[in-house]
């Protein structure tokens, strides 16, 4: 048996997508769910009613201490003491270069921050966090203590009000808070990467099989279909929002990325911020674009962009889109060719199809709020 | 996983069948499975030669994309236009109106080497 083999994880969710006959992949260390009917009616699924996918792979840390506030505005570029208790922040985690350890998400629980990191990142992000860590800190990884289930969809609060009396009409985009579904006291935000409307439930394991039976039993009454991790990357995408290993690395800047809106070089210092405020200030030579692509095209990570013949950048992420019924990627484009409108190539194989620098999102009628 | 008996296969996953001279060409049940939906289908034009082991075109699938190649060689005589409007008519018919072209074979011997049934299916499993 190989070492990765030996290591593959497997969600508490497990044996419900077994049953229901998804096609399995492993996935950051993770056995997961890729799809379930296919992609493409998954993905038209959350766009137009209601999705559930389970996100067990993701990373949770949590950080308490007299020095946690000091200590996350070190390490991370959105200002972390704007948030109030229930506020969650999209943010990343930069190298000294400006280069991307992670994006996160940063929730203000009552008494200590939670992060949400790539599944992919987790123990290098672990480590980075640790090696900066001040003794008044105190960081725990407790990923594999909880399940994380998403229902995301135009119709998600319809879905979650059967499981609870909770006012979710009340609760904002990216707020968490703690709601009573059955005998639980659930962990729950209004966040999502789909673009649409939606909750996200941390979930400890032990509680696992029972909120799955309450959430697709709700679910069953509104028409919710499983989701893979497939879908999840074209509803993304469509969004432009950034994958980590595809749109950002340790090689790219939050500059680079249309990421600056979460560098904060107002809030004092931070790791990176020198580097990211001399970028920002000289701009940078390259950006990540949205591109529409003419034809009967599928982009794809690495694919090379042409412009009079010359190599000007490559494709990060693409797809054919399922909304819009036509080829989209992203990319990093020089500078110079980014306006909206300009025309470069797409090199596919040995054809190349004219693309056009398009304003983001590509999707533009999410219901998220 | 469906497996017509009646079929020989390419460990590439593709199926055919022959009548006299005649080759139909597509790809199995169980690649279908694996590459999920199916977004375009290119495939070559009538009257292109190709020869056994050669690609003829290429199936992109959300997925991934994927090389086709010719199980026998000959002159390719038909396509399935088609496939150019409705692609997944591959995942859900692949062994009926999801064929991809039709070969005019030059050595029928090429189409005895390729695998029965019985051997295919090992090669899913």
């Amino acid at each position: 048996m190989s070492e990765t083999a030996s290591e593959v994880k497997l969600t508490p969710f497990n044996e419900y997508h077994l049953a229901l006959g998804a096609k399995m992949v492993p996935f950051a260390g993770y056995m997961m769910p890729i799809q379930y009917s296919g992609i493409t009616e998954e993905h038209l699924a959350v766009r137009k009613n209601v999705g559930l996918f389970d996100l067990s792979h993701m990373g949770e840390f949590f950080v308490s201490g007299p020095g946690a506030l000091e200590f996350l505005q070190k390490m991370t570029t959105n200002d972390v003491s704007t948030l109030e208790p229930g506020q969650i922040q999209y943010s990343c985690m930069c190298y000294e270069n400006g280069g991307i350890v992670d994006d996160l998400l940063v929730y203000r629980l009552p008494d200590q921050y939670m992060l949400v990191v790539n599944a992919a990142n987790l123990q290098k992000d672990f480590d980075w966090l640790h090696s900066h860590k001040p003794g008044n800190v105190n960081l725990v990884n407790k990923s594999d203590d909880y399940g994380l289930l998403a229902i995301q969809g135009p119709n998600a609060q319809a879905v979650i009000s059967e499981m609870s009396d909770y006012d979710f009409e009340s609760l904002p985009y990216y707020n968490a808070t703690t709601v009573k579904i059955g005998k639980y006291n659930v962990l729950l935000s209004r966040t999502g990467y789909t673009g649409e409307d939606g909750f996200e439930m941390y979930i400890p394991n032990e509680q696992c099989d029972d909120l799955w039976k309450m959430t697709t039993d709700a679910g069953k009454k509104h028409g919710m279909k499983l989701i893979g991790l497939g879908a999840r990357d074209s509803l993304r995408l469509e969004m432009k929002m950034t994958l980590y290993g595809n749109d950002i690395d340790q090689t790219t800047t939050p500059i680079e990325a249309g990421l600056a809106w979460i560098v904060k070089p107002e809030k004092g210092d931070f790791i990176a911020r020198d580097v990211l405020v001399r970028q920002k200030e000289d701009k940078p030579s390259r950006r990540l674009i949205c591109l529409e692509i003419e034809g009967r095209a599928f982009p794809r990570h690495g694919y090379e962009l042409l412009h009079a013949g010359k190599v000007v950048g490559q494709v990060t992420s693409g797809t054919v889109s399922p909304s819009l019924g036509k080829p989209i990627a992203m990319g990093y484009l020089k500078r110079e060719l980014t306006n909206l409108g300009n025309r470069v190539d797409v090199k596919i194989r040995d054809k190349l199809f004219e693309a056009v620098v398009v304003k983001p999102p590509f999707y533009k009628e999410g219901s998220h709020r | 996983m469906n497996i017509p008996s009646d079929l020989r296969y390419t460990s590439e996953h593709e199926w055919v069948s022959l009548e006299g001279k005649l080759a139909t060409v597509g790809i199995t049940d169980y690649a279908q499975g694996e590459l999920g939906d199916i977004v375009f289908v290119e495939l070559p034009n009538v009257g292109d030669e190709v020869k056994a082991g050669s690609a003829f075109g290429t199936i992109e699938a959300v997925k991934a994309v994927s090389e086709l190649f010719a199980p026998v060689g000959g002159k390719i005589v038909e396509i399935n236009e088609e496939l150019q409007d409705n692609p997944t008519v591959v995942n859900s018919d692949p062994y009926g109106d999801g064929w991809m072209i039709k070969i005019e074979v030059k050595d029928p011997g090429e189409f005895d080497k390729l695998l029965p049934a019985s051997e295919y299916q090992k090669l899913t499993e």
